[in-house]
């Protein structure tokens, strides 16, 4: 699903549509795992897949305009900063946008 | 040994002074608090005395262990670590019964004679028990069902007598505070009260007759009977209470009789050692007895210039300027008496009264407002532009900032009116504003407004983070309203959003049936709309989701618009996330009854995806651990079985024995009706999840007595209901619901509970929570006897619920969004979960 450039960069995700409306998917990117969170204003939203407290599926979270809560025990990250706004340890954030054809592009370092 | 002994002879002696309290409830031990803060540790040896077998404990919070709102254990103010922490000495359970001024002695009845050289008499009052005829027995003691309100024991005694059964009517003695708490208190248990009151109108202590009058129509309207200028002449009865005489009046029928006829000092002690005592132990204004340079007295033992205080403002004003002389801290100190204001929730009514009850002089002002259709009353006395007297009934939205300018005299606003409303007059910020950074806002903890300020600049910006960090508010809770504004105002209007307890849902500041008829009656069938329409600035809120979903969908049954992102993973996906981010698959298996044909499949399945756990439930199912997500719906379709309910918050299983199918004791048939129970209510949402179970005998070996609806089948084909037992984090025995005569009925009136539970009961509140709190005579009353007419409406309601079922596992065949099912695991490996 990745478009196969290896480090960083751009990396074309496919179409927007495979994320309904105020969910999230994982995807391998690079080597990376990271969740790809379609808000119910349209905006996408990008950060590391894997729970930094007990390695709980971001992916599987609920998630707001502003955090996304862990399925397993509940921490909140920062959708913009992955900062967690409850005690535990951030996850990675990445720049995300759909492109002109909707389709997910994510940014790595 | 002896070597022992003379090395701990040859240690230098404990030079401190030696400083013993009599007595360890909110006064000693507060006192020891204030004495400790001005590093007095250094300076004492403490040893402290209480009568009472236990650490101490906020006695304020009586009133809600006796509700149940609160567990005995969870009003101690400090634990024994404290008093280990602080080299603190504690006999618990010991009366001291003579000070020896003199020799500078104090004996207990323990035998021991305890040197001091600084003593601290704390030793607060007792009920006042009146001149009754037939209260005690020839015996001396009182007679049974007989409570005093004044201790835990009293208030543990009382919450067990009014739990059995055959106790439905009580009588409360006393229609001040502390009985009208003791009245609403034993309502939550099912019982009938009557409240008798010498005084010609409630709390005459603290408000006029018009304010009393108000307050009686609230009362009244929670179903307590009010007698007021009665006097008790007996207690009927003779082994035990059945009734009181009342003079005038004909006699009242009861099985408990609370006595809340006010307080009495306790000086006995200070009495037999020569201390001067009037009403009670007299205290100069340093809180010393006077001529004794040593003895100090604080909180309800005592007079100071005249008055006896029964409130606990006072008590903590009292203790800081006992700590100042006791230490040496601060000699200037001196304690001026109290302006008394008392803040609470009485029975359910916000009360709040300070200083005058009405005018006294000719050019006092005197503002009143009275609706008494809603319970609101508000009085005000105005004396040189200054509040000198308030009572306020039903409505506490002024009481913060009428307080401050009550305690601290501040200037009144031009437009009186704006003190009983709020029409642009100073706001309760201004107020707030004007409080002093010393002046206390938690009398509980002891939390001062400075400490509230420093911690929300701290970068703590929720009321409830506040909470936690400082304590305030933690304790009696009536100053939580003031903690809010002092946050409020420390953030400068930037307070983070905060889950208020009494809210549905953190998101939206809607108590659950306010909430519900917004939501009717604007038609809001999703969970976006719902916060479009009703949260803050229409914003979302993942906390709220999966609350609002289950609420939505038990309204509008099938005309809800089911939003996937607002459930939670386990109901997107309709099975059970495991710490490895794996799921749970449990195959349906109704009253727990399977075939070989369902377990050879269930088998086969297992081995076909190397499930690494097969498992039996505690609900008598097979659990199927391990699955990954993408293999989900092929589990399914291979089981080809529909879902067994072991996720979301909703009905689950009904536990069953084999009944009279097989067993040689079975009265009933319980797996028959296990069955038709789970059929008809698979997958029905709820607050919290619901397990059931059916026993065909009373033997219980589905365990039906601890379980959210249980089920026994006894002698002579009848059928008992319970609901709200568990045996989970919590355990408790359900309460009888009914006894009936066929299975057909047992179904309605489960359906009929469970659809109540879920239109009345918190988020995540389960029935064991929900059925104590609402009372079962409550819910008898409305399920079995249909006592408000909403029977048929409930019976509909769920039925409405019950045809609107599908199978979320045909999901398999047409995932529901796109990659429903597809995998959220990382690649690395995770913690796995051990296989057996």
């Amino acid at each position: 699903m990745s478009a196969g450039l290896s480090g960083g960069g751009l990396h074309v995700l496919g179409p927007v549509d495979q994320i309904p409306v105020g969910e999230g998917r994982a995807y391998g990117v690079a080597g990376e795992q990271i969740a790809v969170f379609r808000l119910r204003d349209g905006s996408l939203r990008a950060v590391s897949a894997l729970c930094p407290h007990k390695g709980g599926p971001i992916a599987d979270g609920t998630i707001d305009r502003n955090v996304v809560m862990c399925p397993l025990h509940q921490h909140a990250f920062d959708l913009e900063t992955g900062c967690s706004t409850t005690g535990a340890g951030p996850l990675r954030s990445y720049p995300v946008f759909a492109d002109g054809s909707q389709n997910v592009v994510v940014r790595l370092p | 040994m002896t070597a022992l002994a003379s090395r701990g002879r040859s240690t230098p002696a404990d030079t401190r002074r030696r400083l013993v309290v009599i007595g360890n409830g909110m006064a000693g031990a507060r006192a020891v608090e204030e004495i400790l803060a001005r590093g007095g540790a250094v300076q004492h040896r403490i040893t402290m005395f209480g009568d009472e077998p236990y650490g101490n404990y906020n006695r304020i919070m009586l009133s809600h262990v006796l509700s149940g709102e609160e567990d005995a254990g969870g009003i101690f103010l400090n634990s024994l670590d404290w008093y280990r922490e602080n080299g603190i000495t504690l006999h618990a359970g010991v009366r001291v019964e003579k000070i020896d001024r003199f020799a500078k002695l104090v004996f207990s009845d323990d035998g021991r004679a305890t040197p001091y050289d600084v003593l601290i008499i704390a030793t607060g009052s007792r009920s006042s028990m009146p001149a009754v005829e037939g209260l005690y027995t020839p015996g001396g003691r009182l007679l049974q069902g007989v409570f005093a309100f004044r201790t835990i024991d009293d208030t543990q005694g009382m919450v067990s007598y009014a739990q059995q059964d055959h106790h439905r009517r009580a009588v409360v003695i006393g229609g001040g505070l502390l009985g009208l708490e003791a009245a609403r208190g034993l309502q939550s248990h099912g019982v009938g009260v009557d409240v008798v009151h010498s005084g010609g109108h409630l709390m005459n202590a603290q408000m006029g007759p018009d304010g009393g009058a108000v307050l009686r129509r609230s009362v009244e309207a929670l179903g307590i009977r009010v007698h007021t200028s009665s006097r008790t002449t007996a207690i009927l009865g003779g082994d035990k209470v059945r009734g009181v005489q009342l003079r005038d009046q004909p006699n009242i029928e009861c099985d408990l009789v609370v006595v809340a006829a006010g307080i009495r000092p306790n000086v006995e002690v200070a009495v037999t050692s020569g201390l001067p005592v009037e009403r009670a132990i007299v205290v100069d204004d340093h809180m010393r007895v006077p001529d004794e340079d040593e003895i100090y007295a604080v909180g309800e033992c005592v007079q100071h210039r005249g008055e006896v205080y029964g409130l606990v403002a006072p008590l903590w004003e009292q203790a800081a300027v006992l700590a100042d002389h006791v230490t040496g801290a601060d000699p200037s100190s001196v304690y001026l008496g109290s302006r008394t204001a008392t803040k609470l929730k009485v029975a359910g009514v916000d009360v709040a009264s300070m200083g005058l009850q009405a005018p006294e002089r000719d050019t006092d002002e005197h503002l009143v407002f009275s609706e008494p259709s809603r319970g609101v009353f508000k009085s005000i006395v105005i004396r040189d532009s200054k509040i000198v007297g308030a009572t306020l009934l039903g409505d506490s939205r002024k009481v913060a900032y009428l307080t401050q300018a009550f305690d601290r005299g501040l200037p009144l606003p031009e437009e009186r009116v704006s003190l009983l409303f709020d029409l642009g007059g100073p706001g309760e910020e201004a107020g707030v504003a004007e409080l002093g950074g010393d002046a206390q806002v938690c009398n509980c903890n002891g939390v001062s407004k400075r400490a509230i300020t420093d911690t929300v600049r701290g970068g703590c910006t929720t009321l409830s983070g506040v909470m936690d960090v400082t304590r305030a508010g933690k304790g009696c809770g009536s100053c939580k309203l003031l903690v809010r504004q002092v946050v409020e105002w420390a953030a400068d209007g930037t307070v983070d959003e905060d889950p208020a307890a009494e809210y549905y849902v953190p998101g939206v500041p809607l108590e659950k049936a306010a909430l519900m008829s917004a939501i009717r009656d604007r038609g809001l069938r999703s969970v976006s709309a719902v916060f479009a329409a009703l949260a803050p600035a229409g914003a979302e809120d993942a906390k709220s989701k999966m609350g609002l979903a289950s609420l939505l969908k038990m309204m509008w049954a099938g005309e809800y618009i089911d939003e996937r992102d607002a459930r939670f993973v386990n109901d997107r996906v309709h099975a059970n996330i495991q710490r490895d981010g794996t799921f749970s698959v449990v195959p349906q298996m109704k009253g727990g009854v399977t075939s070989p044909e369902q377990l050879r499949r269930i088998a086969d399945v297992a081995d076909k995806y190397n499930i690494p756990m097969v498992k039996l439930t505690g609900g008598q199912r097979i659990d199927l651990l391990g699955v990954p997500k993408e293999d989900l719906p092929k589990v399914w379709a291979d089981l080809g079985m529909p879902s067994g309910y072991a996720y979301g918050k909703s009905f689950r299983t009904v536990k069953t024995c084999v009944g009279q199918e097989f067993c040689r004791f079975g009265t009933g048939d319980s797996t028959k009706l296990g069955i038709e129970i789970e059929s008809r209510f698979q997958g029905i949402e709820s607050p919290a999840k619901l397990k059931l179970a059916v026993s065909g005998c009373p033997r219980n070996c589905a365990e039906s007595l601890v379980k959210d609806v249980g089920v026994v089948a006894v002698d002579g084909g009848r059928w008992e209901i319970y609901i709200g037992g568990a045996a989970g984090a919590h355990i408790r025995k359900g309460d009888l619901l009914a006894t009936v005569d066929d299975p057909g009925t047992v179904t309605l009136l489960a359906g009929r509970f469970m659809q109540y539970y879920r239109e009345h009961a918190n988020w995540l509140e389960r029935t064991y929570s929900f059925v104590p709190r609402v009372g079962i005579e409550h819910l008898r009353a409305v399920i079995v006897d249909d006592a408000e007419g909403i029977a048929a409406g409930l019976d509909e309601a769920m039925q409405r619920s019950v045809d609107s079922y599908t199978d979320p596992w045909a999901e398999r065949n047409d995932p529901f969004t796109p990659g429903q099912f597809r995998t959220s695991l990382p690649l690395e490996v995770l913690p796995r979960v051990p296989i057996r």
